[in-house]
C-alpha cells in the first residue's frame, strides 16, 4: 500500500572494493512513524542511509528505492533534499564561527539574485528555533552553545528545507540525559505534525520509548523488523548480536587491596574564566583491583576533573594533592603523570586519542616509546611489532593487521586501540573517560571484559560514564559528581539509578542555598 | 558478531608478488619518476645530462636546496611551514663573508659561529611558534622580511668576496684520491704531449671504492633486516622482488658513482649531504624523536595527551631548520664565492616545492626524507635539463609550477584509489 508506506528500499546491495557492506537489505517505513534502525557498528546502518540520501549515487548500488510511491534515482544529496529527505549526521555539520541563523540556512540562503535578505533570515530563523524549542537569539554563534543546542540547530536546519523524512544518525550520542529527553520529545512532536523519522541508535531505552517500528541490521543484512508491541530489550540485543547475550556485564569477583590512588582537596578553575571554580575540593580514592565509577550529568566536571589530574591538561589555578601508593606524586605534566603510573583514556578518541592517519602499531606504542627503544632513543622495530601484536590480541582488535590505518577502524576497535596504547604504558591507575561511548553492544561487552581483567591484575580503574546502568553493572564503588563537587559515594551493592539521581538533586539544592 | 576473525600473527612471506609490486610502486614511484625525467632530458639534451661534469653540476646546484629540504620535511610533517629559510640562508652567507673576508676570522670558526647563529634564529622563531602559539606561516613570513632587510643592512648594498680558498672547497672541492687514479681507457695525447680533456676514462678510485662500500653496506643491512623479520615471523616481500629491488638500487648507485669517479670524484658537498641524508633518514625512521614528530603532525592533541611535549618538540624542529638554513647559506655563498644582497631570494619556495613533490602532506603527519630528497632532485634535474636545452627562464617557471601541481594531484589521486 503506497499510501501508508512512505519509503521502501528493496534488495539494496552495496559493495566496496573487497567488502560487501550491504547485502539484500530491505527497509519499509510507514508514513508518520518513527522508525528505529539498530545494529552494531559497521553493520551497515550508515551506509544504508547514505544510499537513501544519495551520498552514494544511483548506479553505485543494486536494488530499488521507492519514495512516495515513485522509484528514485538520486545523484546526490541535493536530489533527495528536494524531495524532503534530510539526513543529520552524527558528527554535526555546523560552522562554529557563524551564527545560528546563518547555519540554519547554510546552502539554502534566503536570497534573491545572490543577495541575502537578512530580515527574512532573522524572522524565519526565529520561527524555526521556536518550533524546535531552542531559546537562543538567532545571531548567537554556534561555538557559544552546547552540543545539545547544536543538535537542535541541525534539526531547525532540516525543517528549513521542508523535511518530510528526517534521518538522524545517533542523535543523542553526545547529549546529556536531559537534552536527549528533550530531543526525543521533539521527535514525538514532529510525529504529530506528520513528519516521518528514521533514527539510528544504540540506546535501547530510547528506542523503546519512541520507536513505532524497529529494523535490526547485522553484518550488512536486514535481520528483522518488529513492531512497538514486540519490542523487548532482550529481543533487540539478541537480534543485533546474533546470539542471546545473557548478561550485558561480565561478572567479576573483586579482589580489592590497599589504596593506590588518592586525590585530596583537588580544586580547579576554568582556564578562560579564572573566577569560575570547576572542581571544588574533591577527595576520592581508588584501591588496588577496584573499579570506581564517577557518575554525574553532562557538565558536572567529570572530564575536567580527570584531565586536570592527568598532567594538568585542563584548567588553571589547580590546587590539591595526588597520592599514588600513599606517596605524594607530581602529575603536573603528562610525562610525569605517566611516569607516576597514571593513564587517561579520553572520551573523544578521534580528537584526543588517536593519530587517525597512522596505523595501529604506531598508535599503540606512542605513549611508551621508551618501552621499545634504547636509552639513546633508537626504536627497536621487532620489539615494537611484537608489542603491537600482543596488545592487538589482548584487546581483540579486529583488523587485517597491525598496519591498518586507525581512521578506517570501527568505533569499538578504535577504542580498543586507545586502551591498548594505555595498557602498553603499564599504568597502576587507569582513568577511563566514557570508554564505551558510541560503540555497539558487542564491543561494549568486550571493553567491560578488558576492564575486569585489568582489575583482576591489580590495577585501579576510575571510570567516567554517562550511562548509569553501565556504572551500576561494573563498578565496585561509585562517586557522584555534581557541579564540580562530590555529592555522594555509593558502594556497588547499594547503588541504584534512583540513589544516584537523588544525590545529584540534593547536591543541586545544596548549591542553591 | 564475528569474534574469530582476528588471527594476530602475520603470515611470513605470504605477501604476494603482486601485492608487493603495488605497495612498492607507490613507494618507489618517485624514484621511477626521477629516472624517467632523467632519461627524457638525456635524450632531449643529446646526452649532455649524464656527462660526468654535468651530473656533478646538478649535485652542486641543488646541494643547498636538499640540505634545507631535510629540515623543511620535519617542519612540514610537524604541520608547520618555514618561509624564512631563503632569507636566513642569504643573511648567514653575508655574515660568513663579513667574518671571513672583512674580519679575517678562521673559516672553520666562522662556519661554526654561523651555524650557531642559524640555531639561534631558528630558536627565536620556534619560540614564537611553539610557546606563543603564533602560526608558523606568520612568524616565518615576518622572519623572511626581517632577514631580507638585515641582509641588505649588513652588506650595505655591496657584494663581499672572494672567500678564503679553504672555505671555497666546501662547494667547489672534491674528496682527495687516496688510492690514486686508475686509467681505464688512456686519453688521447694532444700536440703538447698532455692528455686531451674529455677523452679516455680515468677513474677516481677512492670514489669508486666508496660507492662499492655503500652498496655492500646497503645490501648487508637489507639482508640482515630481512632475516630478522623472517625469524620473528613477520611479513616480508617475496624474495624475487627483494632481489630485483636491491639490484636496481645498487645499479643506480654504482652508475652514479662511476660517473662521479670519471670526473673529479665525489664533491665535498655531496659527502656532507650524504651524511645528513643518512642521519635524517635514521632519525625519522628509527628514533623516538622522529616518531614523535609524525605523531604530533598527525594529531597534535592526541600526541600531547600521550605525553609528548609538543611545544619543546616544535621548538627543536625550528632550531634544526635554522641550523640547516645556515649550512645551506654557507654552501650557497661558497659556491658563488661571494655574498650578494640578492642571495637566497626565493629559495624557500624551491625547498617547499621539493618537499611537496616528494609526497609530504600539507596537513602534516605524512612525508619521507627520501621523498623530499628525490623531490629536490626532480626539480633540480628539470632546472638543469631545461637550462641545457636552452628553454627560456619564463617557461621554465611555468613548467616547474605545473610539475609541482601535477605531482601533488597525482599523489592525492593515488591515495584516494588505494
Amino acid at each position: 500500500m503506497t499510501n501508508s508506506t512512505i519509503l521502501e528500499m528493496r534488495g539494496i546491495t552495496k559493495t566496496f572494493p573487497g567488502v560487501k557492506a550491504l547485502e539484500q537489505v530491505n527497509l519499509q517505513v510507514k508514513r508518520g512513524e518513527i522508525h528505529a534502525i539498530c545494529g552494531e557498528n559497521g553493520a551497515g546502518k550508515s551506509t544504508l542511509m547514505k544510499v537513501l540520501s544519495g551520498v552514494y549515487p544511483f548506479g553505485s548500488y543494486e536494488g530499488e528505492v521507492e519514495y512516495e510511491g515513485k522509484e528514485c534515482r538520486f545523484n546526490g544529496i541535493h536530489d533527495s533534499e528536494k524531495l524532503g529527505i534530510v539526513i543529520i549526521h552524527q558528527e554535526l555539520a555546523l560552522v562554529p564561527l557563524l551564527s545560528i541563523a546563518e547555519n540554519i540556512f547554510l546552502g539554502n540562503e534566503q536570497a534573491s539574485r545572490g543577495i541575502i535578505n537578512w530580515d527574512k533570515v532573522q524572522r524565519r530563523a526565529g520561527e524555526l528555533l521556536k518550533k524546535v524549542g531552542l531559546k537562543e537569539a538567532p545571531d548567537t554563534l554556534i561555538t557559544n552553545i552546547g552540543t545539545g543546542k547544536q543538535q537542535l540547530v541541525e534539526i531547525a536546519k532540516a525543517l528549513a528545507k521542508d523535511v518530510k523524512l528526517l534521518i538522524l544518525d545517533e542523535p543523542t550520542a553526545s547529549l546529556s540525559e536531559k537534552d536527549s529527553h528533550a530531543l526525543l520529545d521533539l521527535l514525538l512532536e514532529f510525529k504529530t505534525q506528520g513528519i516521518t523519522s528514521i533514527m539510528i541508535s544504540h540506546k535501547l531505552n530510547e528506542i523503546k520509548r519512541i520507536a513505532d517500528q524497529i529494523t535490526v541490521i547485522r553484518d550488512g543484512k536486514s535481520i528483522e523488523t518488529m513492531d512497538k508491541a514486540d519490542i523487548t530489550e532482550d529481543r533487540i540485543v539478541t537480534s543485533m548480536v546474533g546470539r542471546a547475550l545473557e548478561n550485558r556485564y561480565p561478572s567479576r569477583t573483586p579482589k580489592i587491596g590497599e589504596t593506590i590512588f588518592e586525590l585530596k582537596n583537588w580544586s580547579v578553575y576554568h582556564p578562560l574564566n579564572l573566577e569560575r571554580q570547576v572542581i571544588k575540593n574533591v577527595n576520592l580514592s581508588v584501591r588496588k583491583g577496584e573499579v570506581v565509577g564517577i557518575a554525574g550529568l553532562m557538565g558536572a566536571g567529570r572530564t575536567e576533573l580527570a584531565m586536570s589530574v592527568f598532567g594538568r591538561t585542563y584548567g588553571a589555578k589547580i590546587s590539591g594533592e595526588v597520592f599514588l601508593h600513599g606517596k605524594p606524586s607530581d602529575t603536573s605534566n603528562v610525562g610525569k603523570a605517566v611516569a607516576a603510573g597514571l593513564a587517561y583514556a579520553t572520551e573523544d578518541r578521534k580528537v584526543y586519542g588517536l593519530n587517525l592517519i597512522d596505523h595501529i602499531k604506531h598508535n599503540v606504542t606512542i605513549a611508551n616509546l621508551p618501552g621499545i627503544s634504547s636509552k639513546s632513543g633508537v626504536i627497536d622495530d621487532n620489539c615494537e611489532v611484537k608489542a603491537a601484536n600482543e596488545y592487538r590480541k589482548k584487546t581483540n582488535i579486529r583488523s587485517s593487521s597491525i598496519y591498518q590505518i586507525t581512521g578506517n577502524l570501527s568505533g569499538g576497535n578504535q577504542q580498543k586501540v586507545v586502551l591498548s596504547k594505555w595498557l602498553f604504558a603499564n599504568p597502576d591507575v587507569l582513568i577511563l573517560d566514557e570508554p564505551t561511548r558510541g560503540i555497539d553492544v558487542g564491543a561494549k561487552y568486550e571493553i567491560y571484559t578488558i576492564i575486569n581483567k585489568l582489575a583482576e591484575e591489580g590495577k585501579g580503574i576510575l571510570m567516567i560514564s554517562s550511562e548509569m546502568p553501565e556504572l551500576l553493572g561494573i563498578c565496585d564503588r561509585i562517586y557522584v559528581l555534581n557541579e564540580g563537587r562530590i555529592v555522594g559515594e555509593l558502594s556497588g551493592e547499594e547503588a541504584s539509578q534512583e540513589k544516584i539521581m537523588r544525590a545529584i538533586v540534593r547536591g543541586e539544592e545544596k548549591v542553591a542555598s | 558478531m564475528s569474534t574469530e576473525t582476528a588471527p594476530p600473527v602475520v603470515n611470513a612471506a605470504k605477501a604476494s608478488m603482486q601485492g608487493a609490486m603495488k605497495e612498492n610502486l607507490r613507494e618507489y614511484g618517485l624514484v621511477l619518476a626521477l629516472v624517467i625525467i632523467m632519461v627524457f632530458f638525456q635524450v632531449m639534451t643529446n646526452g649532455i645530462l649524464f656527462l660526468p661534469v654535468n651530473l656533478t653540476n646538478v649535485v652542486l646546484q641543488n646541494s643547498y636546496i636538499i640540505v634545507m629540504a631535510l629540515g623543511m620535511l620535519l617542519v612540514i610533517v610537524a604541520g608547520h611551514i618555514d618561509l624564512s629559510v631563503g632569507a636566513v640562508a642569504g643573511f648567514i652567507g653575508a655574515v660568513a663573508a663579513l667574518l671571513m673576508v672583512d674580519y679575517g676570522v678562521n673559516p672553520l670558526l666562522a662556519g661554526l659561529l654561523c651555524i650557531a647563529l642559524g640555531a639561534a634564529i631558528g630558536g627565536v622563531q620556534g619560540y614564537f611558534i611553539a610557546y606563543m602559539k603564533i602560526p608558523s606561516f606568520i612568524v616565518t613570513l615576518a622572519g623572511m622580511l626581517v632577514f631580507k632587510g638585515l641582509l641588505l643592512n649588513v652588506l650595505s648594498g655591496r657584494s663581499v668576496g672572494p672567500f678564503p680558498p679553504v672555505f671555497q672547497l666546501l662547494s667547489a672541492g672534491f674528496i682527495p684520491d687516496f688510492l690514486g687514479p686508475v686509467t681505464l681507457v688512456a686519453p688521447r695525447l694532444n700536440a703538447a704531449g698532455g692528455p686531451t680533456p674529455g677523452t679516455g676514462i680515468v677513474l677516481h678510485s677512492t670514489t669508486m671504492l666508496i660507492g662499492i662500500l655503500i652498496v655492500a653496506a646497503m645490501l648487508y643491512f637489507a639482508l640482515k633486516s630481512r632475516r630478522n623479520r623472517e625469524e620473528h615471523g613477520y611479513a616480508a616481500e617475496p624474495f624475487s622482488f627483494f632481489v630485483v629491488k636491491n639490484l636496481v638500487l645498487s645499479g643506480i648507485i654504482l652508475f652514479l658513482m662511476y660517473k662521479f669517479a670519471s670526473f673529479k670524484g665525489l664533491p665535498n658537498v655531496l659527502v656532507v649531504m650524504g651524511i645528513l641524508i643518512a642521519l635524517f633518514v635514521f632519525v625519522t625512521k628509527r628514533m623516538t624523536f622522529g616518531r614523535r614528530i609524525y605523531a604530533m603532525g598527525g594529531n597534535e592533541k592526541a600526541a600531547k595527551l600521550s605525553g609528548i611535549q609538543t611545544e619543546r618538540l616544535t621548538f627543536y624542529i625550528f632550531v634544526i631548520m635554522g641550523m640547516l638554513a645556515a649550512l645551506a647559506g654557507l654552501i650557497y655563498s661558497a659556491r658563488l664565492n661571494m655574498a650578494t644582497p640578492k642571495a637566497g631570494a626565493g629559495l624557500e619556495l624551491d625547498v617547499i616545492a621539493a618537499v611537496f613533490v616528494g609526497g609530504a602532506s600539507a596537513l602534516g603527519g605524512v612525508g619521507q626524507v627520501a621523498g623530499a630528497v628525490i623531490g629536490a632532485f626532480i626539480m633540480g634535474v628539470m632546472n638543469n635539463g631545461m637550462g641545457v636545452m636552452g628553454i627560456n627562464i619564463d617557461w621554465q617557471q611555468v613548467i616547474k609550477g605545473l610539475v609541482l601541481l601535477g605531482a601533488v594531484a597525482f599523489d592525492l589521486y593515488n591515495k584516494k584509489k588505494a
